[in-house]
């Protein structure tokens, strides 16, 4: 995945969302580059979620610039790109039809799906379900699952959306050690969470968001050793901000 | 009272009797019926599905369309046919007129509106569930379709059972069409209207109560077949 030109770094100006005239989203500014772990973090309501799916392209800007430099003019940039919900879509078949289905629109060749599909599964710890049909699946094997499927498109970014959010600790351990994965591998990972613990333990840099609005963005290290705004400071120590 | 007695007696003798005439017209039943939703639903899947996934101009109104054809009255998608069909229309060369194609055809005409309008409403709900997936995948629009009419396939049973219910029961257009000509095109439903109109009440209702026995079996038989399918892939 290293090897090939990457589609980031990804700019984001001035970007606004507004819903049925509500402003969700106010004037974003930022600028992701290959490499880093970037955390969003922020409250419920912040404007998390909306803000990975306006960059992945599952929503359109009210107003503003989101930008794959590196895209350039060869193909979509989202086809470079996989997002793993907080619910994850489970399709109504068996956990290895969830992945070669995902091969097939992906245009893979039926004799290869098999093989590519168990590799997956495998590393996903599910070789042994891979029969069972998906949704009677646990909330963390279908998460894992949902990352077995999204490894397979080789993606260069990978966006989380809360993975974790009803997940146990175990299971959150399991899909934490899948996203290492994909970073190891080289895939730049985007994640939108509001627990600080995983935060702590998977950012290399935070962008904070509140109320719709970009508080801060800076190394993980010093946004939480030394955050430079009030708001940061108060959701650091848990004293939520409404 | 006693009409309704005979009736069962009728029935139960018409089923024991295994008449090749009776035999004759219900395979004619189920072959016009079946054959008709089979058409309704190679163009019925598609076009729900089209409906629910994509945005036109006049979306909403095919959608209307849709659900308002599901009522279309038998006698007058008949007449349509008929007028189509007849030696004077623009078909007539076909010589399909009386024949179990026409009746084929104006049953498929009365019962794609109702698979389509089905499809629609079930896979638009499936959208809902699937729609961020699929868009994250960037599947191109075939694929979409694709994967919601297979997914939403023991969801559609439903919509196919609604069309072979409509499709066996009519009479209205199967009897302009098709011209109730004993062994050429009566079928179960216009049988018993010329039995009840000649006064054979006991007959016609004998023979009533065996088409909602085929219905019934035909039913059941789709319904097993698609619990068991369902478990498997866990839909419920």
């Amino acid at each position: 995945m290293s090897a090939r030109q990457s589609i980031l770094p990804l700019e984001v100006r001035q970007l606004v969302f507004e819903a049925s005239g509500t402003r969700l989203l106010h004037d974003v500014n930022l600028s992701l580059t290959v490499g880093q772990r970037t955390v969003i973090l922020g409250p419920n309501g912040a404007g998390k979620s909306l803000l990975l799916r306006l960059c992945h392209g599952l929503l359109t800007p009210s107003s503003g610039d989101i930008n794959w430099r590196g895209a350039g003019t060869r193909d979509r940039a989202i086809r470079h790109q996989a997002m793993v919900f907080q619910r994850p879509v489970m399709l109504r078949r068996s956990a290895h039809a969830n992945i070669t289905h995902t091969l097939k629109i992906r245009g893979v060749a039926r004799s290869e799906r098999r093989e590519r599909a168990d590799a997956a599964l495998a590393l996903a710890g599910l070789s042994s379900l891979a029969d069972r049909p998906a949704r009677l699946m646990s909330g963390g094997e279908q998460q894992r699952l949902a990352l077995a499927r999204a490894w397979i498109t080789e993606p260069e970014v990978l966006f989380l959306d809360e993975p974790t959010a009803s997940l146990d600790p175990a299971a959150t351990r399991a899909v934490e050690t899948l996203i290492e994965g994909f970073h190891t591998a080289g895939t730049k990972i985007i994640m939108a969470t509001h627990d600080l613990g995983q935060a702590r333990r998977l950012a290399d840099e935070i962008v904070f968001l509140n109320k719709g609005r970009l508080v801060e963005f800076s190394p993980a290290r010093s946004f939480f050793e030394n955050p430079e705004t009030e708001e940061g400071r108060a959701f650091i120590t848990g004293d939520l901000l409404w | 009272m006693s009409t309704i007695l005979n009736a069962f007696s009728e029935a139960g003798a018409l089923l024991a009797s295994f008449d090749a005439d009776f035999l004759a017209i219900v395979g004619l039943s189920l072959r016009v019926s079946l054959s008709a939703v089979l058409i309704a639903c190679l163009i019925g899947f598609p076009l729900g599905a089209a409906v629910a996934l994509f945005r036109f101009p006049g979306r909403g109104a095919v959608a209307l369309m849709l659900n308002t054809f599901m009522g279309l009255p038998p006698v007058v998608i008949g007449l349509l046919v008929f007028l189509i069909l007849s030696r004077s229309g623009p078909l007539g060369v076909l010589g399909l007129l009386f024949t179990p194609t026409a009746m084929i055809i104006a049953q498929a005409i009365l019962v794609t509106p109702i698979i389509a309008a089905l499809t629609r409403q079930t896979v638009e709900d499936l959208w809902r569930e699937y729609g961020d997936h699929l868009r994250s995948l960037d599947a191109r629009p075939l694929d979409r379709l694709g994967t919601l009419i297979y997914d939403a396939r023991f969801s559609l049973t439903t919509a196919v059972l609604a069309g072979f219910g409509r499709a066996i029961a009519e009479v209205g257009a199967v009897m302009i069409v098709g011209g109730n000509i004993d062994h050429a095109t009566r079928v179960m439903t216009t049988a018993i209207a010329l039995e009840t109109s000649k006064g054979n009440l006991a007959t016609a209702l004998g023979l009533g109560i065996v088409l909602l026995v085929i219905a019934l079996a035909v039913t059941a038989t789709v319904q097993v077949i698609n619990a068991i399918g369902a478990r498997k892939a866990a839909i419920v």
